[in-house]
């Protein structure tokens, strides 16, 4: 009995989650052992108790400024998807569209969003509008690009296939075309939605008095260390929890694909 | 062993008549790449008559393949004209079900939905068809697999999976390139006695494509020999043999020394593979 108890304690311990936490554990006891050995003043970084212990008393707060940071985030990220996707589909499908439309797309990557986000407080104002533009615009390119190339990898031969039962474009895309490239795609949206989570926190620097960026730029100014390390927690907590979101619905779209094929085959 | 006959209440055995079905006039084929022209077929002048089994064995490379998918009309060949039922096809057409080298089942789709994939590409009865596709698998043995994904079955099993694509929507024609090349051999015998049950039954056109001269022979009404690269032809074979033919056909006589003649072409020319 015993020993099945200790079974199912060290089964536990197997568990995803395990270990990235005892990892993090690690990590802050690094982190603390470092700053007494070193002796680093609080003013430049603070402890992890300090942080802890601010997060635990402005929790409400920073919850609810993370509304408005993960609203935009979505949504930036929502419109990346709706966008991206159809933009990579016309690119694959044609290299007129292509030589037109990719090279400039690459150009307008280059181009660091933070310095023309000052613009869309400009054109849009304080509200939720230039944090979703700026969310958009990060989240936007890793979609296409992955999509792009999943589309462009379809099987010629799986083409052929379809050719000979002389499917129509529009069968031959949904039967063959978008499943084969369904893995590509979701490999390019898990990019895209933690780019997006840093997309609307660059619109809340430039323009904006809410959402996790704003606390972020306050508390700097204020030289509010614990402070602003804990809204960097909150927010990086924003990304893992959008990113493991993606991961299940991933999961529950393409339980065919090799990589989830672990968990399929105990499904079944 | 009584299995059901694959054959639709509608399906009548076709009459045997020698009227040609695909024909084949001065098609050769070189493929343009970056590195410059690859002749892979010479001219070649053929007819395949309704209701035959004809049956092509060639060195590998020989551009076997290549002949088939012009059939399929897949790809245009550089000269000449290819005829199926009296029109020049210049894309896939139908009535046709094609085998191809590799399996080419889809992951996403379980065993019968790939075996589906040809009756809802075409639109037809999804009842009246998935029965057909029921009885197909269970008569290549995979009558148990028909729920699994692709990828749980074996290389042999996935390429009997995808002739049960083939034949699924019942066409006059089927071309088959190598289809039971992943087979082991005690499989592929019993697969060649089902596969010249069928079409001797429902008097379909088939155009198969082997590197294994005993099979060539068991199964073809004529044997098509090709030479080495750029592929031409360099026999024809009847086969003189009554069917319905079984495995005892082999210690024929007449069967023995057909396939000594066809092996003397490869060793003349230097091998098979
Ligand atoms: N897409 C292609 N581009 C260029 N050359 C090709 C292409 N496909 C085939 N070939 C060439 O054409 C020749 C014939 O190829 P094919 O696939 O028809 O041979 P095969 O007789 O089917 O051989 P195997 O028995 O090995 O399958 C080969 O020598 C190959 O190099
Ligand atoms: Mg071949």
């Amino acid at each position: 009995m015993t020993q099945a108890k200790r079974r199912s304690v060290w089964d536990r311990l197997q568990a995803p989650w395990v270990r990235p936490a005892l990892f993090l554990i690690g990590l802050i006891v690094l982190w603390d052992a470092a700053i007494h050995l070193f002796g680093i003043p609080a003013y430049q970084v603070p402890s992890p108790l300090d942080v802890i212990v601010t997060l635990y008393q402005e929790w409400p707060l920073l919850l609810r400024e993370a509304v408005p940071t993960t609203t935009a985030t979505i949504a930036g990220f929502v419109l990346s998807a709706v966008f991206g996707i159809p933009i990579a589909m016309l690119i694959a499908s044609s290299k007129t569209v292509e030589s037109y439309v990719y090279p400039l797309l690459v150009f307008s990557q280059s181009i660091p969003k933070i310095a023309i986000a000052p613009l869309f407080v400009v054109w849009f104002g304080f509200g939720i509008f230039p944090k979703v533009i700026s969310a958009f615009l990060l989240g936007f390119f890793p979609v296409v690009v992955a999509a792009v190339q999943g589309f462009k990898s379809v099987d010629p031969d799986l083409l052929d296939l379809a050719r000979a039962m002389e499917a129509k474009r529009f069968q031959t895309f949904r039967m063959v075309s978008l499943p084969f490239a369904t893995p590509a795609i979701f490999a390019g949206l898990k990019v895209s939605v933690t780019l997006a989570v840093v997309g609307a926190v660059v619109g809340e620097f430039v323009g904006s008095n809410s959402g996790i960026g704003y606390v972020l730029q306050r508390s700097i100014g204020n030289f509010e260390l614990p402070m602003m390390f804990a809204a960097l927690v909150v927010l990086s907590l924003i990304g893992v929890i959008l990113f493991w979101f993606v991961d299940v619905v991933e999961r529950l779209v393409i339980p065919w694909h090799a990589s989830q094929r672990r968990d399929f085959l105990v499904a079944a | 062993m009584s299995r059901p006959y694959l054959r639709l209440a509608s399906e009548a055995p076709a009459p045997l008549s020698a009227s040609p079905i695909i024909e084949m006039r001065g098609v050769s084929k070189t493929y343009r790449t970056r590195d410059g022209d690859v002749p892979s077929l010479k001219p070649i002048d053929f007819t395949i008559n309704e209701g035959e089994f004809l049956v092509v064995v060639g060195p590998s490379g020989c551009g076997k393949s290549t002949l088939l998918k012009m059939v399929a009309g897949l790809l245009p060949p550089s000269a000449g004209e290819i005829r199926v039922e009296g029109r020049t096809i210049t894309k896939p057409h139908p009535g046709v079900g094609v085998v191809f080298q590799q399996p080419l089942l889809l992951p996403w789709r379980s065993v019968f939905a790939n075996v589906m994939m040809p009756v809802e590409v075409k639109g037809l009865d999804r009842t009246i068809y998935g029965r057909r596709a029921t009885e197909l698998l269970e008569m290549t043995g995979l009558g148990d697999f028909a729920n699994k994904y692709p990828w749980q079955l074996s290389g042999g099993m996935q390429q009997r999976a995808s002739i049960c694509r083939a034949l699924v929507h019942d066409p006059k024609i089927v071309l088959m390139d190598e289809p039971f090349g992943a087979l082991d051999a005690m499989t592929r015998e019993k697969m060649n006695v089902e596969l010249q049950r069928i079409q001797s039954t429902t008097g379909k056109t088939v155009l198969f494509i082997t590197h294994s001269i005993p099979e060539a022979v068991f199964l073809a009404d004529r044997v098509l020999v090709m030479s080495e690269r750029p592929g031409t032809i360099a026999a024809v074979y009847e086969v003189g043999l009554e069917r319905p033919r079984t495995l005892d056909v082999m210690a024929d006589p007449r069967f023995v020394a057909l396939t000594q003649k066809i092996r003397h072409h490869f060793y003349a020319q230097g091998g098979l593979d």
